[in-house]
């Protein structure tokens, strides 16, 4: 019996917090009642090994099977039980199978020397991970687990996870025999592999930072941000730039991985990891176990247990919900998928089991025991109950024909049927799409739009996304559809049928038993859609539900402040306008129409050297104040209020102000306007920074006290500010309305884009900000041209 | 026009409907609609014609003055060194505003007259404007004339009150009921108070003149609140109203405690669109309009079709009404105001027998508070609930449990600078009640004691803070005593937050009421302005 057999044993697990892991450390921990754990775990950014082990694998509904039976039904008193036995069963250590020497303390070392068997199971099974991260994890970390071992002087047994695509792209049988003992074996030298990839990582990085990179750099943050100013261009130019390297590492991998036959790098460092662990095992006995695509449960612990969103389900959801048309792949081609409670099934028999004889029938126990070559047990369905492309199409799509996802307005969604194009076609298809949607974004982003219009380039925007996605799906996954090895179970069958048949109940791995049709459209589909959070009744969502929970978040009493812009934002109007207010208010008329032409001639220019600096302009603009009367502005600035300010006001915005500050939120005006402008505005607001201009014998000089807060300045001014009375700005929200403001919007927990032009607009439906559309109240006069009204007729005084 | 003998204008009456009546005109906002009434139980109510204005209103106003009522003459009460304060009407009346010269030029320049003879030389004048919204230079122009403006206003001698100055304004005492009296303080210091009024309804004037007109919030809402106005039926019959004996409990105060009070009130005639002009059809009777008349009619309607709202609103607000004066008293504010009713009832009242299941009503561009600005949905609920359901005297026109139905585009449009509290009022307070006393409770205070509207009231155009309450106030009797309120013409959105239904003609309005008040229902169209009051019996 297996629970016997690995009964007062050490068990170490690696790789605990992913999915195939976590389904290992709950069968260990319920159907192996006397074992001990040693989860070695990679410490979080912000959470200890044993705070990540609670959540992510204690917590997680893997264990409510366990926690109802050890509660009798109550969750709640399982739980609690559960985290007493495992405070008695579990070590939690903290380790990095990405460093060498594991990363581990003292305390970790010694516990890893008492340790009988190691199951490895850490990868970065992601697809598209960057070559050398792949190469550091996937093909070092086993060797890095044996050469510690080889170190500590321990030689338990090492069952290391790999993935039957170790084979490579090719027809035919792939058994389960070391890839060096396969007539297809490329002999590669995998130490030129690692050096290779550490050497690639340092080229593009140097790439990066040469001069015309940066520059692209740059052009594409400030096309991404408009003029944010120089700390967030930098902040997100420097962002482009290690993702520019993090791309290039991925297509290098996948290169790589092509080039030798491989369908992309997570296959090819794990075969090269195989290699490497054979190498470098030492005395340590390596149990190697191929899993194919594992997906979820059949039985164990519940049928359709799951975690995360893993490899086919975003493809099955992203066709339910129609984004997905067409996926490549051979119609009479295999899915070798399989279900994940019987790759960890055949993962505890295996460790169960031991390690094998050596040449000579010496068993482990035997202090001349020599291990032999690692044994291989693939985990895999091709064979022995296969399931062919074409019938997984039609269960999935007739699944969804019964079960359709629904779209925003309650309407269930049509699947297509496939039709088995080659990845070429789809791939093209996807490439013109992307470019029809790229022009259209350009063209859309050229415009100067603002405010629901806007909406339409975010719109555009998530469809590139999408595009995007669903190309990346075909690139990564499409040669998995298209690949057609069969990966032979002979030594899994022969495990299953080793066991006795109450263990081939609890720990059975014999593929046979699944039955597809039931798995797919009861089991798996059911689970993904439930785990995917997408709508499967036909009620019409509150298209307004997200708006208001923000809104509600924006408005909750635990807020402390509320910044506001002013242009745009409060008014649809800017500091030219009221220059031209104030300025033709008391010009006789002739000269009006003068000053009327310059400014309209002015216009263009003026715009494009605000959308360059705001600050530069602001400075150069208000020059135009030299020598104005301190007195007469004051008293032009009241008249700017009703004239002026008041018709162009956006109403909402101004109740807004008075909403935050009767829910007792300090309001606070930020804007590069100047004093004697939004002066009258002083009543609505708790207090206003805007830019003053220096006074001369009674009159303006044009210049500025300090630089006008706008951009960056704008968040230090909220900075100051939140510290001077005691605010914190992560309960403080902003609004404002352009790319420019977004170091303000960035400085506070609740940003709020106010009629956002197209940049900001598209940032904010991405980082998930609430988005108002303001408008001013029909029924203000409206005056295509901000000027003064004429001085009114005077009659001379008697 | 005074030297031509004229005949003698008609009174109004009472059209039953028949197989021969032509459509009968509604007023709709800044346009019209031609509506043909059910035959055999639908009546129309005409106002009368205009009366005569007088031959010379100089010379009546100088009568006046010389022969005041139950007082001494103005001259004897003017000397040197008394403080005396002119105050006057606001941009409220009359409605359109007249030509110029206006009534309180007139008056004013007469009284100034006297004042510069009898060496009086501190003047002030203030608009007297309570919670309404400043005047504009413009406005006081208008109302005063340039020669008073240029005289006064650049002095600072000519002014809008601003009854949300803590500095100027005073409580004069309470009243046995508890009404808070509250005046501006220079008003109240002076040694003589001369009110300039204009009636145009038989609401306005009395002691309403300076107990509501140089009050402030304190004074105002002794009698702007829901309860009076339910006890006023109408506000309009000084006999039966509430708001009336308030504001007269308020004038006893003043009496005893404030300045004294001379009282100058004028009666204008209904000549609201001219005799000859564009507009004259508007106030004939539709089976005497020439072919003329429904010449420039057609191309009225085909003009005002393609122009856009504000282009319409510019055209017709530029309208200045040719009115005339009828009566002019001066003195003793009580005994004033007595002969002022009198000549207001002359020209407005028309008898009607009996109430009707259902009244409808043109509601037309202009109301006391849009001069200059739109009539947003708030104020048309106050136009035809407030002012026009409550021209009547003895009984409602309609019946209780009745119907209304409005016309008036009511579209979802407001003045920025004029009406801020009501877009407030509008997407806050309506959203969440519609009944007055519920508003009245849980919102009135919050409004009235705002910091930004009362800066906007204090600085700007803007109406107080409190004042969209008062108009959903003036409605609340009408809401009480109405089975249902129809908006014939609206916007659906705007008239739904109203609490009230849309209809798109007048046909489903009637269909729909008569889920109310039962099939065949009788119909009485209230043909105003020119402007009528209902006298039913």
């Amino acid at each position: 019996m297996i629970a016997e057999q690995l009964a007062g044993k050490r068990v170490a697990v690696t790789g605990s917090t992913g999915f195939l892991g976590t389904a290992l450390v709950e069968r260990l921990f319920r159907s192996v009642p006397d074992c001990e754990l040693v989860l070695l775990i990679r410490p979080g950014k912000r959470s200890t090994v044993e705070q990540r082990a609670k959540r992510e694998i204690f917590r997680n509904n893997v264990f409510d099977r366990l926690r109802d039976e050890l509660g009798d039904g109550d969750q709640k008193v399982g739980g609690a039980i559960l985290l007493e036995q495992m405070a008695d069963r579990v070590h939690v250590i903290a380790g990095d199978v990405g460093t060498d020497g594991l990363g581990l303390d003292e305390a970790g070392r010694e516990l890893m020397k008492t340790v009988d068997v190691i199951i490895h199971s850490a990868a970065t099974v992601s697809f598209d991970a960057p070559l050398d991260s792949a190469v550091e994890v996937n093909l070092l970390g086993p060797t890095r687990i044996a050469e510690t071992l080889h170190d500590l002087g321990a030689t338990p047994h090492l069952v290391a996870v790999s993935t039957c695509y170790v084979a490579g792209n090719r027809r035919g049988p792939a058994n389960e025999e070391l890839l060096s003992d396969s007539p297809f074996h490329i002999d590669v030298d995998w130490q030129a592999e690692v050096r290779a990839a550490r050497r690639t990582r340092a080229d593009f990085d140097a790439e990066s930072r040469s001069a015309a990179r940066l520059e692209e750099f740059r052009a594409r943050a400030r096309n991404e941000l408009g003029a944010a100013g120089t700390p967030l261009l930098a902040a997100k130019t420097e962002q482009l730039r290690t993702r520019w390297v993090s791309e290039q590492m991925v297509e290098a991998g996948r290169a790589r991985a092509a080039s030798l036959g491989w369908p992309d790098s997570y296959a090819y460092t794990k075969a090269l990891g195989e290699r490497a662990l054979d190498e470098r095992r030492g005395n340590v006995p390596v149990s190697i176990v191929r899993p194919a695509i594992i997906e979820s449960a059949w039985s164990e612990p519940v049928p359709g247990w799951i975690k995360g969103f893993r490899m086919a389900e975003p493809i099955l959801i992203s066709y339910g919900q129609g984004l997905l048309k067409e996926f490549p792949g051979v119609p009479e081609g295999v899915v070798d998928v399989i279900p994940v409670d019987l790759v960890v099934g055949a993962i505890v028999a295996v460790a169960a089991r031991g390690p094998l004889a050596d040449h000579e029938g010496r068993t482990a126990d035997d202090p001349d025991y020599v291990p032999p070559k690692p044994d291989i047990t693939q985990v895999a369905s091709g064979t022995r109950n296969p399931l062919q492309y074409r019938t997984l199409v039609d269960l999935v799509s007739g699944w969804f024909a019964e079960h359709p996802l629904y779209d925003q307005k309650g309407q269930p969604i049509a699947v297509r049927p496939f039709t088995f194009p080659g990845r070429g076609a789809v791939e093209r298809q996807l490439d013109r799409y992307a470019r029809q949607l790229g022009t259209a974004d350009k063209v859309l982003k050229s415009l100067p739009l603002r405010g629901k219009q806007a909406m339409i380039t975010a719109e555009v925007e998530e469809q590139k996304d999408n595009v995007e996605r669903a190309r990346g799906y075909v690139k990564i996954y499409g040669a998995y559809a298209e690949c057609e090895a069969l990966y032979g179970v002979d030594n899994l069958v022969a495990l299953h049928a080793s066991m006795p048949v109450a263990d081939q109940h609890t720990f059975g791995c014999d593929p046979s038993i699944v039955d597809w049709n039931h798995y797919v459209t009861g089991i798996h589909l059911p689970s993904v859609v439930e785990h995917a959070r997408v709508k499967t009744v036909g009620e019409r969502s509150d298209p307004d539900a997200r708006t208001k929970r923000l809104k509600k978040r924006v408005l909750s009493p635990d807020r402390q402040v509320a910044a506001f812009d002013l242009e745009n934002t409060i008014i649809a109007s800017n500091v030219v306008f009221s220059y031209a207010y104030l300025a033709t208010r008391r010009m006789p008329p002739a000269e009006r129409m003068r000053f009327m032409a310059k400014t309209v001639a002015e216009g263009p220019s003026l715009l494009a050297l605000d959308q360059r600096d705001r600050t530069d302009f602001l400075r150069h603009f208000y020059r135009r104040y030299e020598g104005a009367p301190v007195e007469l502005m004051d008293e032009l600035g009241q008249q700017l209020l009703s004239d002026h300010i008041l018709t162009k006001a956006f109403p909402a915005a101004i109740r807004r102000v008075r909403q935050h500050r009767q829910l007792g939120h300090r309001t606070v005006l930020i804007t590069g306007a100047l004093d004697i402008v939004v002066k009258p505005l002083a009543p609505l607001f708790d207090d206003i920074i805007s830019a003053e201009m220096t006074v001369k014998d009674g009159a303006y000089t044009g210049e500025l006290k300090a630089v006008p807060p706008t951009g960056e300045i704008r968040a230090q001014a909220l900075r100051d500010y939140a510290a001077e009375h005691d605010l914190d700005l992560e309960e403080a929200v902003a609004y404002a309305d352009s790319s420019s403001d977004l170091p303000l919007l960035d400085a506070v927990g609740f940003p709020v884009a106010v009629n956002p032009e197209t940049r900001l607009a598209t940032l904010a439906i991405k980082r998930g900000w609430l988005i108002e559309y303001w408008s001013k109240a029909d029924g203000g006069a409206d005056k295509a041209l901000p000027f003064g009204p004429p001085p009114s007729p005077r009659r001379s005084r008697r | 026009m005074a030297d031509t003998p004229k005949s003698a204008p008609r009174p109004g009456f009472v059209l039953e409907v028949d197989r021969t009546t032509p459509p009968i005109l509604f007023h709709h906002g800044e346009g019209f609609r031609m509506e043909k009434l059910p035959v055999g139980r639908s009546r129309v109510v005409y106002p009368a014609e205009p009366l005569h204005g007088l031959e010379d209103p100089e010379g009546a106003i100088a009568d006046a003055l010389a022969n005041p009522i139950d007082d001494d003459p103005l001259r004897s009460q003017l000397r040197p060194g008394m403080k005396l304060t002119i105050a006057f009407d606001d941009v409220s009346l009359p409605l359109p505003p007249m030509r110029r010269p206006d009534v309180r030029q007139r008056i004013i320049e007469q009284v100034l007259d006297l004042a510069a003879e009898a060496g009086v030389d501190d003047v002030h004048l203030i608009a007297a404007l309570a919670l309404h919204r400043r005047m504009t230079e413009a406005e006081l122009r208008h109302a005063v004339g340039d020669r008073v403006y240029e005289a006064f206003a650049p002095d600072g001698l000519l002014y809008n009150l601003d009854a949300e100055d803590p500095d100027n304004m005073v409580i004069l005492g309470h009243t046995d009921h508890g009404d808070t009296v509250q005046m501006n303080k220079r008003a109240a210091e002076s040694d003589l108070l001369i009110y300039v009024n204009i009636n145009i309804v038989s609401m306005d004037g009395g002691w309403k003149s300076t107990a509501t007109g140089l009050s402030g919030y304190q004074g105002v809402k002794s009698h702007h609140n829901v309860h009076t106005m339910r006890h006023s039926k109408s506000f309009m019959d000084q006999e039966k109203s509430e708001l009336h004996k308030s504001n007269w409990r308020q004038g006893d105060i003043i009496k005893a405690h404030g300045p004294k009070v001379f009282q100058i009130e004028t009666t204008i005639n209904t000549n609201t669109f001219g005799d000859t002009g564009p507009l004259s059809m508007l106030q004939k009777r539709e089976w005497e309009w020439s072919m003329r008349d429904r010449a420039t009619f057609a191309g009225m309607q085909a003009g005002l079709k393609r122009m856009t709202g504000p282009q319409k609103r510019k055209v017709f607000q530029s309208w200045r009404a040719p009115y005339e004066i009828t009566s002019v008293q001066a003195g003793e504010v009580e005994a004033v105001h007595r002969k002022t009713t009198e000549n207001v009832y002359k020209q407005h009242l028309v008898p009607v027998q009996g109430q009707t299941d259902v009244l409808t009503m043109g509601l037309p561009y202009l109301g006391p508070y849009n001069v200059d600005s739109i009539m947003n949905p708030i104020l048309v609920t106050c136009q035809g609930l407030g002012y026009f359901f409550n021209l009547y005297r003895g009984k409602p026109l309609v019946r209780e449990g009745g119907v209304v139905i409005m016309s008036h585009p009511t579209p979802w449009e407001f003045n920025p600078v004029h009406h801020p509290s009501y877009i407030d009022f509008f997407e806050q307070v309506l959203a969440d009640t519609t009944d007055p006393v519920e508003i009245e409770r849980k919102y009135e205070k919050q409004f009235a004691e705002d910091e930004w509207y009362r800066h906007l009231y204090r600085t700007s155009h803007a109406y107080h803070g409190v004042h969209p309450f008062y108009m959903w106030y003036w409605a609340s009797h009408a809401m009480q005593h109405l089975g249902d309120i129809i908006i014939v013409g609206g916007d659906p959105r705007a008239v739904r937050r109203l609490g009230f239904k849309p209809a798109t003609t007048l046909q489903d309005a009637l269909e729909m009421a008569s889920d109310t008040v039962g099939p065949q229902p009788t119909i009485t169209h209230l043909h105003n302005p020119p402007v009528l009051m209902a006298d039913v019996s």
